[in-house]
């Protein structure tokens, strides 16, 4: 990363503790924006917040490493996260999850190597009534069909665009 | 994305009613009234609410806080979320009531990531509240009642709904349950006393100050008083969120949502018991069969051990990992279930396996070791004969 980068990062760190706080109560918060802005947690995002909050990156790592919702590893700019659990299971989800392999060419776990797309399973989203069902980001998608996916997934590459590719240093972070 | 509901109560509760009773009340009566109703936590626990909010009025703290738990992550669970899109003004009303019953001004709604979608009409819910007088300061010009709520949001983890993970959470931790006691009540959210309940449970203590524990008494059983929001999955016609009374028995609610011919109902979700057709004349209720909400139905083609099997892979993936009965124990379970599937369990290794279900049940050190071997254990009493001697063949995923 070059240096003129770290310090752009630093500083918007630095504005999101601001914004949050530096209570350890902030850390999740913050973990969450930084997240949500970089589509992962580097070392060095780790690292700063410890020493912005004063606390071990040992423990950022902690809590990092716990959550399901916050990653090291870089995630897509849109995460598919669809349902295992037993209602979504029962109502069709196999089919749905070997349609959405294969239409992103990915495996549950990984990301597409635009960076578009991370697809993962989730448990129990909330949604048994109306299975299968999946998450895009925070939007609830239900009664999913091999079928449909494939509209699913067009809407996401329309709302992403053409002239929005991914920036350079939204990769390496 | 609409929810089939029948007939709900909170649909005719009166905006405010609960609120205005309350502060019309001394903080001691309010709980009474609580007490009175008899009303158990809707959580899935059963805790009397009456009580917890006591215990937490006579803590000692400079702080105190009322935390919502709208954290619903129990496989089959999803009355929360219906509660949270149709009625999140009775849940916030109850909060508020229960802010001032235990004198705390700070309440805290704890929602699940998944439920991102909810964030702006709750957000707007609070604001509105605000601007009405009915959240900040001297709420309803009540001198000295001063009470806010914000969200804070979960992360991707089902235990931290257990009530003390979701205090770590709060923290900045890793959703980690700690040891009990002390309890929330006492040694809660920054070392303060702390009242964590269920979203459905403040709605009806909102309902319950606006139309008097005798109400709400006057429904369900004499140990498990009042209506109940089910979430009814699986091979039913009607899926969706259904009010009955608690103590209905598992053949009445089948017959309102259209789920007859069942061979087996999954009733308190991943974490509860797998009921039989031959035991379908029992009471969903804490005295029988007790639930938070979750009904999951299995018509008669199901495979009992995938369900099996699907609920250990829950428990192995959500298991935070701290104490040892609970970490290797569900992975030995699921371990069985291969075995099983391939058709490669002795019976005497299947009796070893039900032997370590029981020791997690009293060996883990929270809820989700201590209940995460029911389903395994109900199914294999239950459906033994369908799980063994199984023709070894491949299983396609
Ligand atoms: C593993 C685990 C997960 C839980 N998840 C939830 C949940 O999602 N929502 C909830 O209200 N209670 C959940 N509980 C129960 C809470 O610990 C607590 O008992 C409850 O929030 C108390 O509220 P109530 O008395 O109003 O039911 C869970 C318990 C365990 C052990
Ligand atoms: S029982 Fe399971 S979830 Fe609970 S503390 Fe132990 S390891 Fe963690």
């Amino acid at each position: 990363m070059l240096m003129t980068q770290q310090d752009k990062l630093m500083g918007e760190l630095k504005a999101l503790v601001e914004q949050h706080g530096t209570h350890r109560n902030a850390l999740i918060p913050i973990l969450q924006d930084v997240q949500k802005r970089y589509h992962a947690i580097s070392d060095f995002a780790m690292q700063t917040i410890a020493d912005l909050l004063g606390i071990h990156p040992v423990e950022v790592y902690s809590v990092v490493t716990f959550y399901a919702f916050l990653n090291e590893k870089y995630h897509g700019k849109f995460i598919i996260r669809l349902c295992r659990t037993i209602s979504c299971e029962m109502a069709g989800k196999a089919a749905v999850a070997r349609q959405l392999e294969n239409d992103l060419d990915i495996k549950f776990g990984e990301t597409t190597s635009d960076g578009r797309f991370t697809l993962e399973w989730a448990n129990c989203i909330g949604m048994c009534d109306q299975g299968p069902a999946m998450l895009v980001n925070d939007q609830v998608f239900t009664k999913v069909t091999p079928e449909k996916v494939h509209d699913i997934l067009e809407a996401c590459e329309k709302a992403f665009g053409p002239h929005t590719m991914q920036t350079e240093e939204e990769h390496v972070l | 994305m609409t929810t089939i509901m029948n007939d709900i109560t909170f649909s005719t509760a009166e905006a405010g009613a609960g609120l205005k009773a309350a502060l019309e009340k001394g903080r001691a009566d309010v709980i009474g009234v609580v007490r009175e109703s008899a009303m158990r936590g809707r959580g899935g626990a059963g805790f009397p609410t009456g009580v917890k909010w006591n215990l937490a009025a006579g803590a000692q703290g400079d702080k105190k806080y009322v935390v919502c738990n709208a954290d619903e992550g129990e496989p089959g669970t999803f009355k929360d979320r219906a509660i949270l899109s149709e009625w999140a003004d009775l849940v916030l009303e109850g909060m508020t009531i229960a802010g001032y019953a235990v004198g705390a001004a700070e309440g805290i709604v704890y929602l699940r990531g998944e439920y991102t979608y909810l964030v702006r009409q709750l957000e707007d819910a609070l604001e509105k509240r605000r601007e009405a007088g009915l959240l900040g300061e001297n709420i309803q010009g009540k001198d000295g009642f001063n009470f806010d709520i914000h969200l804070h949001m979960g992360c991707g983890a089902y235990i931290c709904g257990e009530e003390t993970a979701l205090i770590e959470a709060l923290e900045g931790q890793r959703g980690e349950p700690r040891n009990r006691p002390p309890f929330p009540v006492n040694t809660g959210l920054n070392g303060c006393p702390t009242i964590v309940n269920n979203v459905e449970t403040f709605a009806w203590a909102s309902m319950i100050l606006a139309k008097g524990p005798e109400w709400f008494k006057g429904i369900g059983t004499e140990k498990s008083s009042g209506p109940k929001l089910f979430s009814v999955s699986g091979d039913v016609d009607k899926p969706g969120v259904y009010e009955f009374p608690m103590g209905i028995t598992v053949a009445e609610l089948l017959k309102n949502v259209g789920g007859g011919g069942a061979k087996a109902v999954q009733i308190g979700g991943a974490s509860g018991n797998c009921i039989p057709a031959c035991e379908f004349s029992r009471a969903i209720a804490f005295e029988d069969v007790s639930t938070g909400g979750s009904i999951i139905v299995f018509g008669p083609e199901r495979d009992m051990l995938k369900v099996a099997e699907n609920f250990l892979e829950f428990f192995e993936d959500e298991s935070c990992g701290q104490c040892t009965p609970c970490r290797i124990g569900n992975t030995r379970l699921l371990e069985g279930i291969r075995m099983l599937q391939t058709g490669h369990c002795s019976m005497k290794y299947l009796q070893e396996l039900c032997k370590l279900g029981e020791t997690m049940q009293l060996a883990s050190k929270c809820g989700l070791g201590q209940s995460s071997p029911n389903a395994f254990l109900s199914i294999v009493k239950h459906f033994r004969n369908e799980l063994m001697g199984r023709a070894c063949v491949m299983v396609c995923k």
